[in-house]
C-alpha cells in the first residue's frame, strides 16, 4: 500500500499542473463537534484545462474553491498553485460600487503592481475582451446583471493568474444571458489559455463548459466520479451529446443525493 | 475561418442586444421638476408658519412682549444689519463651530478606525464612546470653564466632547456594515492589511462615515450654542449664543426670536450646503439613492 502511494506521488510530481490538491480534508466546528466537510480530496488541474466541480448542496464545492483561492486553510493535506495567487469569481459580481467598471479592473492591476501609466490601456483592453468597450466610466449600478459578471470576469483576468476559480458565477443570471456568457467564457478561455476550475450545481452547464467533470458526494465531500467530456467545442447547451452525458451524470448525482435520505 | 467570424459576430450582436435590453436607465431630474418637487414644498411650509404666527399676533392670544410680531423680529434683523454686527456675530459662531468640527473629524476618524479594527480597543472604549453620545455636552461646560477658563479653549473642548463620539461611532458602524463579500473580493485581489483598509474598508464604509459626520456637525453646533449661552465673557466676543443670552437679560423678545432663528438657519444652511449634497453624491454614485 505504502509503495503504491509513493509511486503514485512520484508519477504525479512529474506532471505539470496549474493546481494540485493532495489529500485535502476540511472540517469546521459545528453544533455536534467537528464537522467534516471535505474528505481526502485529491485532484489536479492541468495547465490550460477546464474542470468543473459538480455537486449538490453541502458537498463542500465552494469550500474547496476557497481553499484553493487561499481564503481558508485545509485541516489536512496540501494545495499547490504554482502560477501564484489564483483569480476568483463569485456568484455575486462583487464589484466595488464606489468605483467605475474601469477603475474596478484598475484596482486589480494596481494590487498586482502594474505601473500607473499602463493601467488604463490594460483595463480598456480587458473590457474589449469581454465586449464592454464603452463601459469604462460606467458605475456598477448602471450595468445589467450579465454586464456586471463580464466586468467581474475582466477584473479576474486582470490578475493575470494562470488559474481562474469560478464559484457558480452565472447562477443568478437568466437563462438567455447565462447561455451567452457560456459562449463568452469558452471564447475567452480559448484566447487566454488559462486553467479554469468552475464550481456549479448545474449538470448541463458543467458538461457544456468543461473538458473534465468531477462529481462530488455530499457530507462529507468526496470525489465520487469523473468524466472526460470528449464533445467538440463549440458546444451548445441544447446539443444532443451534451444532453446525453448530462442524463448519465444526473443519474449519478441523484444516486448520491438519494443515499442521504436512507439514514 | 469565415464561419468562425460570423459566429463571433453573431455572439457579439446577441450580446449587444442583451446589454441594450437589460441596461439600467439613469434619468436626470429636470430643473423645473426640482423646483416644484424640492423647493416649493419647504418654502410653502415656512410661509405658512409665518402666516400662522402673524394670525396669532393679530388674534392677540398673548401679550406683545411674550409673542412679538414677525415684523418686530425682522426689524431686529435689519437693525443688526445696518449696525454692521449681524455678519460678525454669525461669523464668530460659525467659524468656531466649523473649526471645532474639523478638529473633531481629525480626532474622531483615527479613533473610530482604531475602535473598528482593533478588538481590544473596541472592547475597552467602544461602549464608552456610544454612551458619550447620549450625554448632553452641556454637562461639560461647567468643568470646562473651571479647568480651562472663560476663553475659546472651553468652547472647543465642549464641541469636541460633543462631536468626536458621533464622528467615531459613524465610522465604526460604517466599517461594521461593509459586506464581507467586498473583503473577500479584496483579499483575492491582494488587498490585505493596510492596502485592504485604504482601498476596500475605508471607501466601503464611506456612507456610514458621512452619516457620522453629519451628526457630528449637528452635535458640534448644539454644543457650541449651549456653551455660548452659559459662558459669556467679553474675551469670548459676541456669538449667536451670547446674542440669545443678551436678549433674555434685556427682556428683548424679538432679539431672542432672532437669535433662535439665526441658530436654526445656520444649522440648516450648513447641512443643505455641505452635508446633504456630499451624502447624495456618494449614495447616487453607488446606486443607493432610489427615486431621486
Amino acid at each position: 500500500m505504502a509503495t503504491t502511494t509513493l509511486t503514485e506521488a512520484e508519477d504525479r510530481a512529474a506532471v505539470e499542473h496549474a493546481a494540485r490538491i493532495t489529500h485535502v480534508s476540511k472540517s469546521f466546528a459545528g453544533p455536534t463537534g467537528q464537522q467534516l466537510v471535505l474528505d481526502d480530496i485529491t485532484l489536479d488541474v492541468a495547465p490550460g484545462e477546464f474542470v468543473t466541480l459538480l455537486g449538490a448542496s453541502g458537498c463542500g464545492k465552494s469550500t474547496l474553491l476557497n481553499l484553493v483561492a487561499g481564503l481558508d486553510r485545509p485541516t489536512a493535506g496540501t494545495i499547490e498553485t504554482p502560477g501564484g495567487r489564483p483569480a476568483l469569481m463569485f456568484q455575486e459580481h462583487a464589484l466595488f460600487p464606489w468605483l467605475t467598471a474601469g477603475k474596478n479592473i484598475e484596482l486589480a492591476l494596481r494590487m498586482r503592481g502594474v505601473p500607473k501609466a499602463e493601467r488604463r490601456p490594460e483595463a480598456e483592453r480587458l473590457l474589449e475582451l469581454v465586449r464592454l468597450g464603452g463601459a469604462y466610466g460606467k458605475r456598477v449600478h448602471e450595468l445589467s446583471g450579465g454586464m456586471r459578471q463580464r466586468v467581474a470576469m475582466a477584473r479576474a483576468l486582470a490578475q493575470d493568474s494562470r488559474l481562474l476559480l469560478m464559484d457558480e458565477p452565472f447562477a443568478a443570471l437568466d437563462a438567455i444571458t447565462r447561455d451567452v456568457l457560456h459562449d463568452e467564457l469558452t471564447r475567452i478561455w480559448n484566447e487566454t489559455n488559462a486553467s479554469v476550475l468552475f464550481v456549479t450545481h448545474n449538470v448541463r452547464e458543467a458538461v457544456r463548459l468543461a473538458q473534465r467533470v468531477v462529481l462530488l458526494s455530499s457530507r462529507p465531500g468526496r470525489i465520487a466520479q469523473e468524466w472526460t467530456v470528449g464533445i467538440e467545442q463549440p458546444r451548445r447547451i441544447e446539443d444532443t451529446a451534451v444532453a446525453e452525458l448530462s442524463v448519465e451524470i444526473t443519474e449519478q448525482l441523484r444516486g448520491e443525493i438519494r443515499r442521504h435520505g436512507q439514514h | 475561418m469565415a464561419s468562425t467570424d460570423t459566429k463571433a459576430d453573431d455572439l457579439a450582436g446577441l450580446e449587444a442586444g442583451l446589454d441594450a435590453l437589460d441596461a439600467v436607465q439613469v434619468r436626470r431630474t429636470p430643473a423645473r421638476e426640482i423646483l416644484t418637487r424640492k423647493v416649493l414644498p419647504p418654502v410653502t411650509a415656512v410661509v405658512l408658519v409665518v402666516l400662522v404666527w402673524q394670525l396669532l399676533v393679530w388674534a392677540e392670544v398673548t401679550d406683545d412682549y411674550k409673542l412679538p410680531p414677525p415684523a418686530a423680529v425682522w426689524r431686529s434683523l435689519t437693525d443688526m444689519w445696518l449696525q454692521g454686527t449681524l455678519l460678525e456675530v454669525v461669523w464668530t459662531s460659525v467659524s468656531r463651530g466649523l473649526l471645532g468640527f474639523l478638529m473633531a473629524v481629525a480626532i474622531g476618524t483615527p479613533l473610530g478606525l482604531l475602535v473598528a479594527r482593533v478588538k481590544v480597543v473596541r472592547a475597552a472604549i467602544g461602549p464608552i464612546l456610544s454612551g458619550l453620545q447620549s450625554l448632553p455636552s452641556v454637562a461639560w461646560v461647567a468643568p470646562a470653564i473651571i479647568w480651562l477658563g472663560l476663553d475659546d479653549r472651553t468652547m472647543y473642548a465642549v464641541i469636541l466632547l460633543g462631536a468626536v463620539p458621533s464622528v467615531a461611532n459613524g465610522l465604526v458602524s460604517g466599517v461594521d456594515q461593509v459586506p464581507p463579500l467586498y473583503l473577500r473580493a479584496g483579499r483575492t485581489l491582494g488587498a490585505t492589511g493596510l492596502r485592504g483598509t485604504i482601498h476596500i474598508v475605508l471607501p466601503a464604509s464611506l456612507p456610514g462615515y458621512l452619516a457620522g459626520l453629519k451628526q457630528g456637525w449637528a452635535f458640534s453646533w448644539r454644543s457650541l450654542m449651549a456653551a455660548e449661552i452659559i459662558a459669556s465673557s467679553p474675551d469670548l466676543g459676541l456669538g449667536l449664543g451670547q446674542l440669545l443670552e443678551n436678549g433674555r437679560n434685556n427682556f428683548d423678545m424679538p432679539g431672542i426670536f432672532l437669535a433662535i432663528l439665526l441658530i436654526l438657519f445656520v444649522g440648516i444652511a450648513i447641512d443643505l450646503l455641505i452635508f446633504s449634497p456630499l451624502e447624495r453624491r456618494v449614495l447616487r454614485s453607488r446606486g443607493l439613492l432610489v427615486g431621486n
